[in-house]
């Protein structure tokens, strides 16, 4: 559990110290905007989810670089260590909460994020329909580190499993291991 | 004394390049890429053929550090993602890994979060 704490203190420094920060209530109500425009624009809430997931995912492809050059973290030996750094520096970093990891699965390819509070649901509420219809608020998350991950040589599936705007207790984020890819040049890049 | 900087991506390609003397080779951008081509491919060949392997195969060999020739020097530092910031220098500078790890924050700040 040394290694926790000290990355626990990493994030914690990296976010005094290295980032720019800005007004939290602007960033929520510019996400909640957009996811709003989003559902103007698509009308079907799972559309508007694989939206979210994408430009999550273009989002985590450049994030991973960021933290990477902030923080000099050095790759991650195991999975449990990635979860680790996920929760512990990655979210601390960017909007300076502290999800929980559990939920580890037999083989150590899954395990679950808690967020006792997310920053960006506060100030919304979701109209009934849009809970009906299966929309996951925060879906940018789960592409921001399936993208950020990927970059790191793993192909994951994240997914929400509960969220606090649908009436569960806390948001639970799911992440799966799918395979470790090998050095392999990203598609369309030549 | 920098004279000049490559910044190559994870699939070789180069990026970025710049001279900064006027005492180095002026390359032509097709020279340039083939040299970053090159370069990406003896630093993969380096990192795999590595006979040190710290305890364990988890931790791969970090690649091309430094190439040293009779009048400069060349440094490397890839991050984990992949991407390889290239510096050529003259031989007083012994190691530039600091400056390079400043060039990959500024990087991730200004280049990857420009629309």
């Amino acid at each position: 559990m040394a290694m926790a704490k000290q990355l626990k203190a990493t994030g914690e420094e990296a976010w005094k110290n290295n980032v720019e920060k800005v007004n939290a209530e602007l960033f929520i109500f510019t996400y909640g905007s957009l996811v709003v425009q989003l559902v103007k624009d698509f009308e079907d809430y799972s559309a508007v989810n694989k939206q979210l997931d994408k430009m999550g995912y273009n989002i985590g492809v450049r994030l991973i670089d960021d933290i990477l050059a902030r923080t000099g973290i050095e790759k991650c030996g195991d999975f449990h260590t990635t979860a680790e750094v996920i929760s512990k520096v990655g979210f601390r970093v960017f909007l300076n909460i502290a999800p929980s990891v559990s939920g580890w699965s037999a083989d150590s390819k899954e395990f679950s994020l808690i967020l006792d509070d997310n920053p960006l649901n506060d100030f919304c509420e979701l109209p009934p329909k849009a809970v009906q219809d299966g929309l996951w608020y925060s879906n940018v998350l789960c592409g921001v580190i399936r993208g950020a991950l990927e970059m790191m040589q793993m192909q994951t599936e994240v997914w929400f499993v509960k969220d606090v705007l649908r009436g569960d207790d806390v948001s639970e984020i799911r992440v799966k291991l799918v395979r470790v890819l090998d050095e392999e040049v990203p598609v369309g890049d030549e | 004394m920098i004279h000049s900087i490559f910044i190559i991506n994870r699939s070789g390609g180069l990026i970025y390049h710049k001279n900064y003397s006027s005492k180095i080779a002026q390359l032509s951008s097709n020279e340039a890429l083939t040299l970053a081509g090159t370069f990406h491919g003896i630093h993969v060949l380096a990192s795999r053929i590595s006979p040190a392997t710290r305890g364990g195969d988890t931790v791969k060999d970090s690649g091309i550090q430094t190439i040293d020739t009779k009048n400069f020097r060349i440094h490397c530092y890839q991050t984990p993602t992949g991407i390889k910031f290239i510096a050529a220098t003259d031989l007083l500078e012994t190691k530039l890994t600091d400056i390079l790890a400043k060039v990959y924050v500024l990087y991730s700040d200004y280049a990857l979060k420009n629309p």
